[in-house]
Order: structure tokens, then C-alpha cells, then sequence
């Protein structure tokens, strides 16, 4: 099968598929992050942006989502020097590092709502939730994708090291991480410009 | 792990293939069925403007009509016969024994399928989209379409934009990674490089109307208002997205129409492809300026003077590595010993057809002239000319051309002659006339016009080309049963070919290659043929081996078991009611798959 042949390249089938799928992800957002840049000052009704940001909670949820990212690297490492529980207390790392970043959003649409936002409010609210909510999606997945290594590696053991599957999520978690940083810097700093 | 001894049969061997030769004939199979629907709905339109003041259909009809036939041919058609000859040959081609990934090609496949009957899925309750292909906001609107038709068109793209998004990850690591010994990216046959330039374009593009059709979406299910004005929407928003998708798109379409021509007429003039070097970088160029033109479908919108001006330089701009295709292709043919079979014809009409639509393509790069033609049937001509005469063309060619390969089996010549006359004819009867209809003045999509308007004659003539045309599609139909039970018998090497895939026999074994090749040079199979001089060569023994020594991957049933869950899932837009539990239902069945696919022994 794909995984044990040798390429032309030299990279793994799996490892090449996630970069393409990446390039195509960056498409993905950036028209997201067109439609919430044509869309962020043309709210008729409802609160807007610069009124109900809280730009210390998100920085707080942003390093979060950074330092799992650093936690994905340190599994890889530990992975490839089979050093089973280091790697999979990282892989933990990484899990949770996700799901309290999945908490911050949860928390913050629900204050957003709260403060009279809505998904159908105006269409600052559209693109805004469209967005994030597109991003928190892939870190759902993500997390649901990282969990599922972890329990395959406390089933198997020492028998697993699979360093090319964690290397494949690891590409993914690392682009949504960026995705974030980016985000991050257009929705929520563009507001102090 | 399946050793590759035990040829399966039958329909269960079907559904679970992961053989990208079954995988591609499947394609094939499916196209043409939807090549038959959507050949139908062009003759119901020209029957309805056959004369003036005509009532065979009503307008409502003739709209969707419009849009089904545009959105049919596109997605449904053009596409899945250009994956058919992607996932066959790609393979064959460089020299492997299956793609990357076998198990997501058939997922692609499946997810394709059932996306296509969801977007038809209208014409069994009378809600058949009829917005435009184009799907123009806010036309889809839930203010000016209230019924489903939008949410059948709307979900059914969607769904056939995942497999089209799959199988260009795929190719795009098939090509780049699975290159035989010796087959660096410059000794790669024409049509490998124009299908990895596809592929690129496919990747890059799709995303984009995948968040606009997801927009649609949301503004009539979730309350949203992106494309509606007076929530502060913006209309235009959704042509700069369509668009932005829509042009890369074209080429999309005609990237791989192109590849087929550049083999079929090296093959039949017996020369190697003329400026190969040249006809890549074309091919890359193309692809480049393909996603910075997507503006000139919108001139009439009022851009501005600079983005009117850029969208029309870079416009012109694209003609140039298309013009230098077009000159290479005669340049190959010239001084050649051409060979007139069906599938040359249908090759070299290409190159006349396309040339035409090119021409009259330039045309509109002109900003003033296209605010002229805009929604004319000048426009309908050009795309047909680009599209029609152009890619199906190719298409066909291809056709007659594998078809051996495929079947070990001929397609008969002289009915082959005979739809290619008729399609040739039928064709441009049917389509020059448009452009006299353009100037004159003659909307598109209307459904009917008036006595007095002058527009009777060329009418009847395209409605006459058309019924010519549907007449060499019948012939299509018969030649292809006929000659799939009577065909005479096909060597390996069919046509005295160039490419790896004439290497072996007609039909290939399972597993492709029993050795796998190794190449030095483009054309490698020829220069064993024949010498630098053209002399014939005494071809090298074949190599012994064992096939129960080639592993392939099993069957399995996962791929099709997540493209229904991935459609259940998209259909909970359509029911009223339990919607929502229909669409969780859906997302189950996909978890569920997606682990039973992880642990599967491949």
C-alpha cells in the first residue's frame, strides 16, 4: 500500500496529500476572510466588532492554541525517539490545548449572543461566526483526529510508532494554528487600525 | 491484501472496487448517461425556439432547462469524462500500478454519483433548479426562489465539488509521486502534464465555491443575508466568488481536452508533439493567468476603469500561450504521415473549433465590444464553440482513440466516420448561426421571440444543426454496443503508439505492468520501435514474472458506504421537519466509516 512504497519525491503519499490539501484549505479561508472583510462594516442592526471584542480573552485563547502547537512537536520528537509516555502525555497536551480553545469559542459566541448578536443579526455577525465558526470546525476535527492517535497508541504500545501519522496531523494542527494567527490579527487587532 | 490472480466479477465487485480501471470506466458509464440527459434538455430548447411564438414549453421549463443542461454538461458530463480518461490512463501513463490513494479514487467516484442524482433530484418533485447555471444572486434567494430547486442545486454542487476536490489530491500526488524508474517530469507524456495542471486548478479553485455555495446555504436556512442587499449583502460578492471559481473552471474543462489531442495526434501523424517543452510551459502558463481573468464574465457590472483595464490586458494576455498550443499541434501534424481515423478527426476538428471559439473568446477581452455581446447569443456560440466544439470533441476523440485499449476491441470506423460528419456538421449548423443571432441582437435564455424580430431563420437552422447532432449521438450509442460484442480485435499496442499504457495488452491486466517500466527519453516505447531514422527496430524479449508476486489493495465497501452518508447528510436541507435529524444521521454514518476505513487492512 501507499504507505510502505517508495516515491518518486521521496515524501510520503500522506504527507504530500495533507500539503495539497493545505493549499487548497488556504483558498478555503482566504475567501472566508474576503466575505468577512467586504462584510465587517456593513452590519445594520447589532453590536459591532470594536463594541463587544475582548481582546484579552482572545489573546489568552490564541496563546492556548500556540502552545499546542509547541506540545504537537514535542509528540513528534518523542515519537521518533520512542519514548512512548513522553509522547503520549504531549499527544494529551495537544488534545487538551484544543478542546480549551473549543471552551474559549464556545464561551465567546455564547457572550456574543448574549450581548445581541447573532448568527442572523446583521452580516457582520454572518461573516464573523462563518469564520470563526469554519476554523473552530477544523479544530474540532483536529482534536477528534489527535484523540483518535492517542488511543490507538495507549491500545498498541510500544508497538506504535507510527512518526508519519503524527506528522501528518501535526502539518494539519500547525496550519490551523496559522489559520488562527492570521485570524486572530484580521478580526480582532484590524479593529484597533 | 488481494493477490492479483483472482480476477473478480459481478456486481458486488463493482461497488467495491478500488481498481482505477474499473474506477474509470465507471466514470465513463455515468457520464454518458448524463450526456443523454443533458443532450435532451438542449433538444427540448431548440424544439421550444425551433419557430417564433412557439408554446412547446413553457418558460418556467425552458429556465430550467437552461440551467440544468449548463450545470449538467459542466459538472456532470465534461468533467467526470475527463476523470474517466484521468483515472484510467493516469496510471498507465507514468508507468504504475494503481494511484496514490485506490480507496479515496473510489470514494471520489461514488461521492460524484450520488452528488449528480441529487442535483437532478428536482425533475422527480417538479422543483428543478432554474437560476442559470451561474446560480446569480439574488435570484437564489429564498424571496425569489422559495421552493428547493436552489437547495437541489446548491447541495448537488456542493457534493460533486468534494469527489472533483478528492480526486484532484489524489492525481496530484499520483503524477508527482508514482513516476516509473526514468520518467522525470519533462519526459511525462502531454496529457499527464495538462491533468497535473487540472489538478492544481481544481485544488485551488473548488474552496472558493464551496464557502459561496455554503453562503447560499446560510442566507436561506440560517437567516443570514450575504448576497441580500437590504441586510446590507452584497449581489456582486457572489459573481467576483462564482467567477473566481467559474474561469478556472473553464480550464478546468479544456486542460484535459487539450492532453487527449496532443497524444492522439502525435500518434496518427507519427511525429513526436512539436515544441514538447514549450506546450508545458503553455500548459502551466494557462493555468496561472487562468486565476487572474475572472473578472472579464463581469465587465457590465461597472469595475472601474483599472480593474476593467487589467481584467482585459491579462484576458489577451491568456491567448498568447493558447495561440502558441494552437500553432505547435498544426506544427505537429505538418510533414506527417497522418493516419484519418476517427479519432484523428475528431483531434484535428478540435484544433479548427477551438481555434474559432478562441477567436471570437478574444473578442470579448475587449471590455466595449463584450458590454455589447453581454447575454447574447454571441456569447452562447463562443462558449459552445470553446466548450462543444473544443472539449467534447477531444472527448470523443479520446474515446475512439482508448477504446481498444479499454475493451481490446475497435470501435467501427465507418460509423465512426459518420458521427463524426454528423457531430461536425450538426455542430457548427447549429452554432455559427448564434453569432449572427448574437449581433442581431437576441438575448440569451429567453424562452421564446417574436414574428417580427428577424430572428426566424438562423433559429430554424440551429434547431435543425441540433437534431443532426442528437442523430450522431444515436450513432455513438450504436457503434459503442456494437462494437463492444463485434468490434474487430485489438492488439496491445492498437494504433503503433508512443506512450507507456500500448506497452501492454488490450484489456490491461489488473495489475498494470507486470515489470515495472523503466523509460529514458519522451516517446521511450517509440525509440524501441524504430530508430532516430525512422527505421524499425527488433523490440527487446519481454521480461518474465509471476503475478501471484503483485500485491494490489482489496475491495472494500467503506468508499461507498461515506459518500451516502456524506449525501444523506447534505440532503437534510431538502426535508421539512426532521431536517436536522436527517443531516446528524448522515454525519454519523460518516464517523462511523471514516474509523471503519482507518482500520481497515488495505
Amino acid at each position: 500500500m501507499s504507505a510502505h512504497m517508495e516515491t518518486v519525491t521521496g515524501v510520503d503519499n500522506r504527507k504530500f496529500a495533507m500539503w495539497s490539501l493545505i493549499a487548497s484549505e488556504c483558498f478555503l479561508f482566504g475567501t472566508l476572510i474576503v466575505n468577512y472583510f467586504v462584510k465587517r462594516n456593513r452590519g445594520l442592526e447589532g453590536p459591532t466588532g470594536p463594541e463587544i471584542f475582548d481582546i484579552n480573552l482572545t489573546t489568552l485563547s490564541t496563546f492556548d492554541l500556540l502552545m499546542s502547537s509547541v506540545a504537537m512537536v514535542l509528540a513528534l520528537h518523542y515519537c521518533r525517539t520512542k519514548e512512548l509516555r513522553k509522547m503520549q502525555a504531549w499527544l494529551g497536551v495537544v488534545v487538551l490545548g484544543g478542546a480549551i480553545f473549543l471552551g474559549f469559542q464556545w464561551y465567546e459566541f455564547n457572550h456574543f449572543v448574549n450581548l445581541g448578536l447573532k448568527l442572523d443579526t446583521s452580516v457582520f455577525g454572518s461573516a464573523f461566526y462563518m469564520l470563526t465558526g469554519c476554523h473552530g470546525l477544523h479544530v474540532a476535527v483536529g482534536v477528534l483526529w489527535i484523540t483518535s492517535i492517542l488511543i490507538t497508541s495507549l491500545r498498541k504500545g510500544e508497538a506504535w510508532f507510527n512518526d508519519t501519522v503524527i506528522e501528518v496531523a501535526g502539518l494539519y494542527w500547525h496550519f490551523v494554528d496559522v489559520v488562527w494567527i492570521i485570524l486572530f490579527t484580521v478580526v480582532y487587532l484590524f479593529v484597533y487600525i | 491484501m488481494s493477490s492479483a490472480n483472482s480476477q473478480q466479477t459481478g456486481l458486488w465487485s463493482w461497488i467495491t472496487t478500488v481498481d482505477h480501471k474499473k474506477i474509470g470506466i465507471m466514470y465513463a458509464l455515468a457520464a454518458f448517461f448524463f450526456l443523454v440527459v443533458g443532450g435532451a434538455e438542449a433538444i427540448l430548447m431548440r424544439t421550444q425556439l425551433l419557430v417564433p411564438n412557439n408554446d412547446f414549453i413553457t418558460a418556467r421549463t425552458f429556465n430550467s432547462m437552461v440551467t440544468m443542461h449548463g450545470t449538467t454538461m459542466i459538472f456532470l458530463v465534461v468533467m467526470p469524462l475527463s476523470a474517466a480518461f484521468f483515472n484510467y490512463l493516469t496510471p498507465l501513463m507514468i508507468g504504475a500500478r494503481d494511484v496514490a490513494f485506490p480507496r479515496l479514487n473510489a470514494l471520489s467516484f461514488w461521492i460524484f454519483l450520488f452528488g449528480g442524482i441529487l442535483l437532478n433530484f428536482g425533475f422527480f418533485i417538479d422543483q428543478v433548479p432554474r437560476g442559470g447555471w451561474f446560480g446569480y444572486a439574488n435570484l437564489t434567494s429564498l424571496q425569489y426562489t422559495p421552493d428547493l430547486s436552489v437547495d437541489f442545486w446548491a447541495m448537488g454542487l456542493q457534493v460533486v465539488g468534494l469527489a472533483s476536490l478528492i480526486a484532484s489530491v489524489n492525481f496530484f500526488v499520483t503524477i508527482l509521486n508514482m513516476r516509473c524508474k526514468g520518467m522525470t517530469l519533462l519526459k511525462m507524456p502531454m496529457f499527464m502534464w495538462t491533468n497535473l495542471v487540472t489538478q492544481v486548478l481544481l485544488m485551488l479553485s473548488l474552496p472558493v465555491i464551496t464557502i459561496a455555495l455554503l453562503m447560499v446555504t446560510f442566507d436561506r436556512h440560517f437567516g443570514t443575508g450575504f448576497f441580500i442587499p437590504g441586510e446590507g449583502g452584497s449581489v456582486i460578492l457572489w459573481q467576483h466568488l462564482f467567477w473566481v471559481f467559474g474561469h478556472p473552471e473553464v480550464y478546468i474543462l479544456i486542460l484535459p481536452a487539450m492532453g487527449i489531442v496532443s497524444e492522439i495526434l502525435t500518434t496518427f501523424s507519427k511525429k513526436p508533439l512539436f515544441g514538447y517543452s514549450v506546450m508545458v510551459y503553455s500548459s502551466c502558463a494557462i493555468g496561472f493567468l487562468g486565476f487572474a481573468v475572472w473578472a472579464h464574465h463581469m465587465f457590465t457590472t461597472g469595475l472601474g476603469p483599472w480593474a476593467t483595464t487589467f481584467f482585459s490586458a491579462a484576458t489577451m494576455l491568456i491567448a498568447v500561450p493558447t495561440g502558441v498550443k494552437i500553432f505547435n499541434w498544426i506544427s505537429t501534424v505538418w510533414g506527417g504521415r497522418i493516419r484519418f481515423t476517427t479519432a484523428n478527426l475528431f483531434a484535428l476538428s478540435f484544433v479548427a473549433m477551438f481555434t474559432f471559439g478562441g477567436l471570437s473568446g478574444i473578442m470579448h477581452s475587449s471590455a466595449p465590444i463584450d458590454s455589447q455581446h453581454q447575454d447574447t447569443y454571441f456569447v452562447v456560440a463562443h462558449f459552445h464553440y470553446v466548450l462543444y466544439g473544443g472539449a467534447v470533441m477531444a472527448l470523443f476523440g479520446g474515446i475512439y482513440y482508448w477504446f481498444p485499449k479499454v475493451t481490446g476491441r475497435f470501435m467501427d470506423e465507418t460509423m465512426g466516420k459518420i458521427q463524426f460528419w454528423l457531430y461536425m456538421i450538426g455542430f457548427n449548423v447549429t452554432f455559427f448561426p448564434m453569432h449572427f443571432l448574437g449581433v442581431q441582437g437576441m438575448p440569451r435564455r429567453n424562452y421564446t421571440y417574436a414574428v417580427d424580430q428577424g430572428w426566424d431563420l438562423w433559429n430554424w437552422v440551429a434547431s435543425v444543426g441540433a437534431y443532426a447532432t442528437a442523430v450522431g449521438g444515436i450513432v455513438f450509442a450504436i457503434n459503442f454496443f456494437w462494437s463492444l460484442k463485434k468490434g474487430a480485435k485489438a492488439e496491445g499496442d492498437a494504433w503503433n503508439g508512443r506512450t507507456l499504457e500500448w506497452t501492454i495488452p488490450s484489456p490491461p491486466h489488473e495489475y498494470n505492468f507486470g515489470i515495472e517500466p523503466t523509460v529514458t527519453r519522451t516517446d521511450d516505447f517509440w525509440y524501441q520501435k524504430y530508430s532516430e531514422d525512422g527505421k524499425k527496430l527488433q523490440p527487446p524479449k519481454p521480461e518474465k514474472y509471476d503475478p501471484n508476486d503483485i500485491h494490489l489493495p482489496g475491495p472494500s465497501y467503506w468508499p461507498i458506504i461515506l459518500a451516502a452518508g456524506i449525501t444523506v447528510a447534505a440532503s437534510g436541507f431538502f426535508v421539512q421537519g426532521i431536517g436536522l435529524y436527517v443531516s446528524l444521521l448522515g454525519i454519523a454514518v460518516v464517523v462511523v466509516s471514516v474509523y471503519g476505513w482507518s482500520f481497515e487492512e488495505a
